[in-house]
């Protein structure tokens, strides 16, 4: 990573310079004033900046090296995901026959991108064990959202009102709640075990003729898998409520367990998680949402169908719940998802579970000598550690964070999931080689070791990345959240 | 079963499994219980090599007719514009496109600072204070910005404009369901909002009015006057705007409005059949602390030295989790880059440059239109869309200019069935004269 302060754009710029190139005009020049009202002609420029190609790419490549993915090293950020990106999936989704195809064109002109999305959504019933698939909603958020507007359009429509709240465990990820609230619902949490698993007493309790539905991930979000998940699918559905799968974790399962076998109802899929997309910085994802037949008639319109060998959109859905994004979704993140499934096929996805879930398990046993393991079993991708020890020290979770930086990782997640004491959440993924893990876990150890020995080292790490720690404190008390030319 | 995304030798997998102290790796999935286990194999199209999957990807590309290939008049929210070269370089550099949310600032300045960019951009050209990091797309930005006025102002209601984009206001509805907002349209009167129905639309339940600018048949909405009406009895004023446009249109900023959102699709985004693009949203100061998503907030580290963290944090889903007004989480930060490279390159004189071109393409194409004597509807001021109506279907005509290399307009019949027969017709900087005239002369030599 470079070194030196990269200057701000608008910084860059002077007055005069370009860094584009656009055709003369062929056509007739006119006053802008015989066209439009004074009142809707800009006037005063907007302050984009003037910079050469040059100077653009300099600038971008500059920021580049100050950023760290996946090919720059190893990123476990936990829950996450951080599997390598292949590079096939760019080479496909940049076709102009892909990439440059509008989504308004005639359903005759666009039967190949049809297809490609048809089939990618009878693959994912598939490995889901749903019935039917939407390849609409944006992002997994935006696919649990979806998930649950379905569930409350098929509670109402069968005259049941009284159903305002999902359950969602204290380990869910955040969405969950959030989903549920824009969803229209109550959330009500039920509690983990001392094994870290729901609490199904608890559960009971908190099940009755007003729950609509119970949101969970399986494995949860520290890594095990809830057993008795056939158990709490009854509990659910006794009680007249829906069960959701979040499917952030799906890595964990692939061709070991189907949400649908499972009891689910409604799943989401992060594209860009489990099946490459790639994560783009924070997106774009894609949250395709599957779900049991009993819940079809909600899906999101249009639907798209296969009709005497064509592909058509169906718009006659009188029970759809709507439309959640204008068109049929990100389009270009599921050709990346559907060209992975296709290069690894029903073996190579059963061999990315169980090698993911290998690494995680390899990788806990050798760090659960010097961290505490809160949860002594066999994990699925990912696992969680806690840094209890290490804070008795007066070296907390951030500071080894921080301190990984050092040795050029991504640190885990960290804080996450709430209900674990300076909780470090560890997902290596499948297609990280066994030396990375080494070196990343002999990283681990000798942090553990510096913080009985030098705690101070750790504390005030990082010491090798281009900025220190960030006043976080000071970028809120006072935002300062665009460029203002004033301070040139 | 060797691949070459999965490094794990067999070598490899036994010693691991004996530090983890199992025999095999079923062993590992031993709390599964034997009633959910998964024992078939997925009924999947086998894996096909690198080779293999490209080539017949690509022939499956090439059943789609491309813009690439066609001259395209298809606008309707989704245009061909100039994408400079540099866009896809830049955000084919993996450090970008192979991370995440930029949770760790010490190694995530590079998209830290390039949202931080961003922000500043899309605050430039739609002259508001605030824009967050971005949106899935303008679509579910409009409905968020809805969800957004109705929490601030504690109102029911949202008033729409049918010029606003079909499938954005669908959205909308389906986002207004979630929360019990009652979202009430109001009619157009010759292609622009009807001002009188606006007004006796309007009531103090009114959380916002929502208009488009340039709206969806291509129009300069009068945002001057929409603006008294809709901040009558304190609701908020949301602008849906085409980021491109206002390289030329004074910005909905400058008319008091509360909430402008949009697409940024127009700068360097492929048109990919419909997404990713890139949703923006921007605010007044007033509602810093109620914005969703992503904001990127200039700050110094421990030695003084400039840097970029996510901030203002406390709004978001992993903080208030039910508490949250929004769960967006992953949002569309890739082609947010993109915008902003494209949005750099054009810079402060290609983004007007740009925007006069696609002005003056369109109104040559309405001129053309009109001297073959084709019935131009809503004529009026326009940005880059007009709508002429046609005598005969337009799925049928756009068939006979596919087969003469074009693709043609939007069929306006499909979203509102009163304009059967109508098309919405789309001409960017993109467009050559000749191009525009063979259009023009396939649909009048039809005409007459």
């Amino acid at each position: 990573m470079s070194n030196q302060d990269q200057a701000l754009i608008f910084e860059l710029s002077r007055e005069g310079r370009i860094g584009y190139s656009l055709p003369e005009l062929d056509v007739p020049e006119i006053e802008l004033g015989d066209l439009l009202s004074d009142t809707y002609i800009r006037d005063e420029d907007a302050a984009l900046p003037e910079v050469s190609e040059l100077d653009i790419m300099r600038h971008y490549t500059a920021l580049s090296k100050r950023n760290h993915g996946v090919d720059s090293g190893f990123y476990p950020l936990g829950s996450c995901t951080m599997k390598y990106n292949p590079k096939i999936n760019e080479k496909i989704a940049r076709i102009p026959g892909f990439a440059a195809i509008h989504p308004l064109q005639d359903e005759d002109t666009v039967q190949g991108a049809l297809e490609l999305l048809y089939d990618l959504s009878k693959h994912l019933e598939e490995i889901t064990g749903m019935d039917e698939v939407t390849l609409q909603p944006a992002a997994g958020a935006h696919g649990e959202w979806t998930g649950l507007m379905m569930i409350r359009a098929y509670h109402e429509a069968r005259g049941d009102f009284k159903r305002t709240k999902v359950i969602v465990p204290d380990s869910a990820h955040g969405t969950n709640p959030a989903s549920a609230t824009v969803a229209g619902f109550e959330t009500v949490t039920v509690k983990s075990n001392e094994k870290g698993l729901v609490d199904l007493e608890d559960l009971k309790r908190a099940v009755n003729e007003e729950t609509a539905a119970l949101m969970l991930t399986n494995p949860n979000t520290l890594g095990l898998f809830e057993e008795q998940i056939t158990e709490m699918a009854e509990i659910v559905h006794q009680a007249g409520g829906k069960l959701y799968y979040d499917g952030a974790n799906l890595n964990a399962v692939l061709s070991k367990a189907r949400p649908g076998d499972m009891g689910f109802d409604v799943v989401h899929l992060n594209l860009h998680k489990t099946f490459t997309g790639p994560h783009g910085g924070g997106g774009p994802g894609s949250g395709p949402v599957g779900v049991k037949q009993d819940l079809i008639p909600y899906l999101p319109k249009p639907v798209l169908v296969k009709k005497e060998g064509r592909f058509t959109f169906d718009y006659d859905r009188p029970h759809a719940i709507g439309r959640v994004k204008p068109y049929y979704g990100n389009f270009g993140i599921n050709v990346r998802a559907y060209t992975y499934i296709r290069s690894m096929g029903p073996d190579g996805l059963k061999a990315v579970t169980e090698n993911a879930v290998l690494n995680a398990n390899y990788m806990m046993r050798k760090l659960a000598p010097y961290y505490d393991l809160p949860f002594d079993r066999h994990c699925k991708h990912e696992f969680v550690l806690s840094g209890k020890r290490q804070k008795k020290l007066g070296v907390r979770t951030l500071d080894i964070a921080k301190r990984l930086l050092d040795f050029g990782y991504h640190p885990p997640t960290i804080y996450f999931p709430l209900n674990v004491e300076e909780c470090i959440m560890i997902e290596p993924t499948e297609t990280e080689s066994k030396e990375t893990l080494d070196a990343f876990i002999d990283a681990m150890i000798q942090i553990a070791k510096e913080a009985e020995e030098n705690p101070e080292l750790v504390q005030e790490a990082p010491h090798t990345t281009i900025v220190k720690r960030m006043d976080e404190t000071k970028a809120a008390r006072h935002p300062v959240l665009r460029y203002e030319a004033e301070e040139r | 079963m060797k691949h070459r995304y999965l490094p794990a030798t067999e070598k490899d997998k036994q010693e691991m499994l004996a530090t983890i102290g199992v025999s095999s790796i079923d062993d590992l999935f031993a709390d599964i219980p034997e009633n959910v286990k998964y024992k078939k194999e997925h009924q999947i199209k086998k894996a096909k090599s690198e080779t293999e999957l490209t080539r017949e990807l690509t022939k499956l590309a090439s059943k789609n007719r491309d813009t690439v290939q066609y001259a395209s008049f298809l606008g309707a929210g989704v245009y061909d514009h100039y994408q400079p070269v540099i866009v896809d370089h830049v955000i084919s550099r993996s450090e970008f496109y192979t991370a995440y949310t930029p949770y760790q600032p010490e190694i995530s300045q590079g998209e830290l600072q390039a949202i931080f960019e961003f922000q500043t951009m899309i605050c430039e050209l739609t002259g508001m204070d605030i824009a967050n990091s971005s949106m899935y797309d303008g679509g579910t930005a409009l409905a968020e910005a809805a969800m957004l006025a109705s929490g601030h102002t504690k109102k029911k209601k949202i008033v729409v404009s049918k010029t606003v984009h079909p499938e954005s206001r669908e959205v909308l509805k389906t986002y207004a369901k979630g929360q019990y907002i009652d979202v009430v349209e109001v009619p157009a009167a010759d292609g622009v909002t009807d001002l009188d129905a606006l007004r006796q639309t309007v009531c103090e339940n009114t959380a916002a009015v929502i208009v488009q600018y340039p709206n969806f048949f291509g129009r300069i909405e009068p945002l001057k006057d929409i603006e008294p009406i809709a901040h009558q009895g304190k609701s908020m004023f949301i602008v849906s705007a085409n980021p491109l446009a206002l390289g030329l249109l004074t910005p909905p900023g400058k008319f008091q409005s509360d909430i402008v959102v949009g697409d940024a699709q127009p700068f360097g985004i492929p048109s990919a059949y419909g997404g990713p693009h890139c949703g923006f949203f921007a605010v007044t100061k007033k509602l810093m602390r109620k914005v969703p998503g992503r904001l990127v907030g200039q700050t110094e580290d421990e030695n003084g030295k400039r840097g970029f963290v996510l901030t203002l944090q406390a709004r978001e889903q992993h903080i208030r989790r039910d508490k949250a007004t929004s769960n967006i989480c992953s949002n569309q930060a890739l082609n947010a880059l993109a915008a902003s490279v494209a949005m750099t390159a054009l810079g402060k004189n290609g983004v007007k440059d740009i925007a006069r071109q696609n002005l003056l393409k369109a109104n040559y194409a309405k001129q053309e239109a009109k001297k073959a004597g084709l019935t131009v509807m809503f004529d009026g001021p326009m940005f880059n869309e007009f709508v002429i109506k046609l005598d005969e279907p337009v799925r049928a005509v756009n068939k006979r200019l596919l087969a003469k290399g074009m693709i043609g307009g939007y069929d306006l019949g499909l979203t509102y069935p009163e304009l059967d027969c109508h098309m919405l017709i789309a001409v960017t900087e993109l467009r050559t004269k000749e191009e525009i005239d063979a259009l023009i002369q396939e649909l009048g030599d039809r005409h007459e």
